[in-house]
Parts: C-alpha cells; sequence; structure tokens
C-alpha cells in the first residue's frame, strides 16, 4: 500500500501574527516557519502505518515556494520514504491544491490519502473533502482514529456532539483531528539519513494544473482588539460586578 | 439571485445554526431555500418553513441521507445547488465536512466561515486563527460559503414557505456509516449557551469539573474546556473550545485555569463579557479578560457557588 501525505509550510502555530502595514497580508517576515500542525499528525499516522507493516511506501508532498523543502525534510526525517515538492511562488487555493494532489494520486497510484483537518495560516479546512470529489473516493474528516480492516478503514471522527465512525473503501482520503496520535520528534541520525532521501521537483504548470482562482483578497485587517479589564480583589467583588456593571448575570 | 442554505438537523428536529446561516443568507439580498435532507425528516422541513424570509423548503428525505453523510449529500447539494448564485452552510463539522464536497463537484472554491456580508460577492473571514480578517470577493458562478454561526443572530419565526420533495437519491457503498456516539448533557449546547463556564489543564483532573459543574448549574451556564484539558481526558472532545474546536460568543465567558494560548482566544474572544480566573498573573488570558481574578481555583471555585 502507498500512502500519500500532504505537508504544509506554514507559519509557527506559536508565532503571533500581525497585519502588514499596507493591509494586504501578514508580516512574516523573519518569522519562524513550520510544518502545519495536522500534516505532521498525518506524517505520524502514515509512519506508524508503515512500522505496523501496512504501508509500503510513504510519500510526502508539498505545494509551496522552493523553502517548503525545509518541511519536507522534516516529513522525510521524521519515516516518510520520499518528497514531492510542486514549486509555486504564489498562493494556492484549497480547490487547486486538491486539482494537484488528485494527478500526484494519478501517477503514483495511491492507496491511502492522509492530510491535516486544516491548514493554521489560511484556517480553509477544504482540500481534503474537494480531493475526495475530485478523485470520487470516500473522505473521513476530522479523524480521531483510523483502522485498516480487510481492505477498507474504519475512521472515528470529531464532530460536534461527540464521536461518528464511518468505514471506507480504499482509496481513500483521511484528515487528521489533533487526538489522533501525537508526533514524534525527528531523532538526528533520522534527520541526517533524511538528507539522503530523494524530493523530486515539479510545477504546478508540468502538472497541467491552472492554479488562478476566482476568490481574491482584497484586504486584510487586525481583528478588533480587546482590551485587558481589571483585575478584582475576590470573588464577593466578581459576582458584583458581573450583577451591577456588567449585567450578565 | 437566489439562495440555498443547507439545514443543519438531526432527523427530528432543526439545529439554531440554521437560523444563523438564514440570517447570514438574507444580508446577500436574495430569495433564500433551505434544503432538508435527511431521513423521516418532515418535521425539520415543516420547522424550517416557519423561518421568517424563506421562500421555499426542498425535503429530500431518504435514507441515503440519514446520516448526512458527505459521499450522499455532496452529489445532492451540487445537482440542486447549480440553479442557485449561493449555497450556505453552517461552519459546524457537518458543514464543513460536506460543503467543500459539493463546491469541488461545481468546480469552484469554498469560502469558508464568513463572519460578515459586505455584499454579494464580497465577505469577511477570520485567518491565522482570528489574528487577521480577510475581506476576500470572489467571481465564482456560484458562491459556496460556510457561515460561522456567532457571528450571525438567529432568524426570526413567522415565515410560510412551501415545502417541495426533491426526488434526487444520491445512493453510494464507498462510505458507510457505522456508529456515533454522542455526549448526552443537559446542559445548553455550547455553541448556543449565554453563559459557558470552562476549565483547562489547571483543572488537574476529570473529577475536579465536579466544581465547575456546582457553578454551571446556578448559572444555568454550558461547559467547555482548553485543548490541553481534552486531550488530557478530563472531558469529551467535544468540550473543546478553539480555533479546531468549538467556536463561541456567549455573554458571558469565565475561564478557569486556562493560560489564554491563541489557539484558545480563537474560539472564544467574540464573547461579551470574560472572567478569567488564574493563579499566574501574567497568563495571558488576562490580557483579553474583562475581570480577572488572580487566584486559586481549588479556593475560588467553592467561593462563587456560594456567592450565586
Ligand atoms: C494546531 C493547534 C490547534 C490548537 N487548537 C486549540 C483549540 O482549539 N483550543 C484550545 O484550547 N487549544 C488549542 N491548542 C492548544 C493551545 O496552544 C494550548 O496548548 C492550550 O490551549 C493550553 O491549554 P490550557 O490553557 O488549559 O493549559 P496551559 O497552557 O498549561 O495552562 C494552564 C493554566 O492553568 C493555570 N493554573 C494551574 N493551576 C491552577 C490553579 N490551581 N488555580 C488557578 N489557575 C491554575 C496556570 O497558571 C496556567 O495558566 C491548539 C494548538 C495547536 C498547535
Ligand atoms: N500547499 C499545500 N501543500 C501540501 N499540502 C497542502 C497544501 N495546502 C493544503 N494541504 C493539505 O490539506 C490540508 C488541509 O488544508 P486546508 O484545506 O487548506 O485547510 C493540509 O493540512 C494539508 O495536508
Amino acid at each position: 500500500m502507498k500512502i500519500l501525505v500532504g505537508v504544509k509550510r506554514v507559519v509557527d502555530a506559536y508565532v503571533r501574527v500581525r497585519v502588514n502595514s499596507d493591509g494586504t497580508g501578514v508580516d512574516l517576515t523573519n518569522a519562524k516557519m513550520a510544518i502545519n500542525p495536522f500534516c505532521e499528525i498525518a506524517v505520524e499516522e502514515a509512519i506508524r502505518l508503515k512500522e505496523a507493516g501496512a504501508a509500503d511506501e510513504v510519500i510526502a508532498v508539498s505545494i509551496g515556494p522552493q523553502a517548503a523543502q525545509e518541511q519536507l525534510r522534516t516529513a522525510l526525517a521524521l519515516g516518510s520514504d520520499r518528497g514531492i515538492l510542486v514549486e509555486t511562488e504564489e498562493e494556492v487555493k484549497p480547490l487547486a491544491v486538491a486539482k494537484i494532489l488528485k494527478t500526484i494520486i494519478e501517477k503514483e497510484g495511491i492507496d491511502l490519502v492522509i492530510l491535516g483537518k486544516l491548514s493554521i495560516d489560511s484556517d480553509n479546512n477544504q482540500v481534503g473533502q474537494m480531493l475526495a470529489a475530485l478523485c470520487n473516493y470516500p473522505q473521513g474528516t476530522f479523524a480521531c482514529k483510523a483502522e485498516l480492516q480487510d481492505g477498507k478503514i474504519a475512521v472515528t471522527r470529531e464532530i460536534d456532539g461527540g464521536e461518528q465512525t464511518v468505514q471506507l473503501d480504499l482509496p481513500a482520503i483521511v484528515t487528521t483531528d489533533l487526538r489522533l496520535n501525537e508526533p514524534r520528534y525527528a531523532s538526528l541520525p533520522n534527520i541526517m539519513k533524511a538528507k539522503k532521501k530523494p524530493i523530486d521537483s515539479t510545477t504546478p504548470a508540468e502538472l497541467g494544473v491552472d492554479i488562478t482562482s476566482k476568490v481574491k483578497t482584497l484586504s486584510v485587517a487586525p481583528p478588533p482588539e480587546r482590551t485587558a479589564g481589571v483585575k478584582v480583589e475576590s470573588v464577593e467583588e466578581l459576582v458584583n460586578k458581573l450583577k451591577t456593571e456588567a449585567k450578565v448575570i | 439571485m437566489t439562495i440555498l442554505v443547507i439545514a443543519e438537523h438531526d432527523n427530528s428536529s432543526l439545529k439554531p445554526a440554521t437560523l444563523n446561516t438564514v440570517t447570514a443568507a438574507s444580508e446577500i439580498d436574495g430569495d433564500i431555500d433551505i434544503l432538508v435532507a435527511g431521513s423521516g425528516c418532515q418535521a425539520v422541513a415543516d420547522a424550517a418553513a416557519q423561518i421568517a424570509g424563506v421562500q421555499k423548503v426542498i425535503l429530500a428525505d431518504h435514507t441515503c441521507y440519514e446520516h448526512q453523510i458527505a459521499e450522499s449529500m455532496a452529489p445532492l447539494i451540487a445537482e440542486l445547488g447549480k440553479s442557485y448564485s449561493h449555497i450556505l452552510a453552517a461552519a459546524t463539522t457537518g458543514g464543513k465536512n460536506f460543503l467543500p464536497r459539493a463546491a469541488a463537484l461545481l468546480d469552484v472554491d469554498q469560502i469558508s466561515d464568513i463572519i460578515e456580508v459586505k455584499s454579494a460577492d464580497t465577505f469577511v473571514r477570520p485567518i491565522y486563527a482570528g489574528n487577521a480578517l480577510a475581506t476576500v470577493q470572489t467571481e465564482d458562478a456560484i458562491k459556496v460559503i460556510t457561515v460561522r454561526t456567532t457571528a450571525f443572530a438567529e432568524a426570526e419565526q413567522g415565515g410560510s414557505a412551501s415545502v417541495e420533495a426533491s426526488d434526487f437519491v444520491a445512493e453510494q457503498t464507498m462510505a458507510t456509516f457505522i456508529e456515533e456516539q454522542l455526549s448526552e448533557s443537559e446542559r445548553p449546547e455550547l455553541t448556543a449557551a449565554k453563559v459557558i463556564i470552562s476549565g483547562g489543564r489547571g483543572m488537574q483532573n476529570g473529577e475536579n469539573f465536579v466544581l465547575l459543574e456546582k457553578v454551571a448549574d446556578k448559572l444555568g451556564a454550558a461547559i467547555g474546556a482548553s485543548r490541553a484539558a481534552v486531550d488530557a481526558g478530563f472531558v469529551p472532545n467535544d468540550y473543546q473550545v478553539g480555533q479546531t474546536g468549538k467556536i463561541v460568543a456567549p455573554e458571558l465567558y469565565i475561564a478557569v485555569g486556562i493560560s489564554g494560548a491563541i489557539q484558545h482566544l480563537a474560539g472564544m474572544k467574540d464573547s461579551k463579557v470574560i472572567v478569567a480566573i488564574n493563579k499566574d498573573e501574567e497568563a495571558p488570558i488576562f490580557q483579553v479578560a474583562d475581570y480577572g481574578l488572580v487566584a486559586d481555583l481549588f479556593k475560588v471555585l467553592p467561593e462563587l457557588e456560594q456567592a450565586l
């Protein structure tokens, strides 16, 4: 079985981003970049399947700038076998990401795709579902558990009211939620080994995918600031203020 | 322009999220139809017909839609959606699951989680866990959108829409529903509650959530949690408030033993009044709190219960 994982280069989850001065986006100059946390969980899940003998090969793909090589190297250091960089300087929207991933699935013959549920920069939560539609594959989104059984995969999903389990034919698309697993750290020897693993480079054009989108960002603004209020000294004072000042209880 | 709103329901009752979505639709300015897809869900269609401003309810009642599985919902939405200018669903785990799939079938991008309608083609949505608000414009012929429910009021009752059946059936075998484990609670739903009290890692274990429950009982509050509290197994996953959990905006949000990480704030900083109880006076949660109490939660929670 061959597994494809999506690895997106994003700003580190703990960086506090600020809108840039001309209101066109956020200022990422010198910001620490990382693998999207949900993609890290996807990589971990794929590697566990390989370690359990259920998968033969794990291929990590990233669509992004040249620098996304770094995130692919991390995915390789974690245990992926090889990487594919689909290089572009432009922001690629979810539908186009899904179209690119579809061409790779067709070329490589993939049985299982594991993606994050969400990119923490653009907050889309779309690619997995779109890819599933384009390939006409079933989808197990927001997974907190995934188990291969008799050529199918059972996926337990985190939903608003609790959990739901679905059984999917393979090939299938799974998107990860936070509690699917706890990703490992790459060991130094594995980081060294990863340097020798292959990364193929291509472009959206070479794959025949038009990445222009009909959705344009007109402007980006900071959210309304919330200012710190007052410190109260006691429960009594708190309850008093909630009753008489804030009038919420 | 005609707008199709996908109803959120459990086959017996219409969920309030539908009402928020209808309000977002009404700000786009066009006729509004509602799709109720489910199994044995006539009562839901009847309820949807009473929402003010709704013109028509389309009822797709078939076993293949019973659990609103994306593999069946998406073809249905894409088929019906072809004749609409906009398709809207709530940004709940339901809408987030099936709507992007429908968008891809229609070969259009989706605009996720809008908090404001600027015009029929321009919307505002949070990015970077709410640290920035993007104004986006789409030229797609069919605009597919999920709606952040806390940003829109609930639509009023008082409509009398017609109910029309759709005979489109999207049976499939690639995905099978196995089971659902829904947490049962007498408390209000997190996303609809007026008061929420949430616990974090500072609660130390699940048993200690009893301290929150006692306060919640007094306030008629829902109980939420940080990711750390959920990951540690104190409470079920659907308690999680934040970027990747539930987005809430109650009248009163009380954060107890929660530090206030960006991802947690993303889910609650639009609450009207925020109270933070934390023993660390440097905790970032105090930067957004209207009222901060620097104290040991184990001491003050029983006091709070008494004082209410
Ligand atoms: C991709 C991603 C998505 C995420 N999504 C979410 C999300 O949706 N929601 C979310 O909440 N987090 C999310 N997180 C996690 C987030 O970054 C934080 O790790 C998490 O919110 C911390 O939870 P906490 O505040 O309970 O724990 P901590 O940060 O450990 O804080 C515990 C607090 O309790 C206080 N405390 C301890 N004991 C006491 C006491 N006796 N009395 C009073 N105070 C006490 C401490 O002073 C401390 O401030 C996400 C992270 C990532 C990377
Ligand atoms: N540029 C990209 N390169 C590789 N994978 C991506 C890219 N964009 C999105 N994905 C995958 O799709 C998931 C969901 O992204 P999104 O729909 O943008 O929130 C991510 O966690 C990735 O696994």
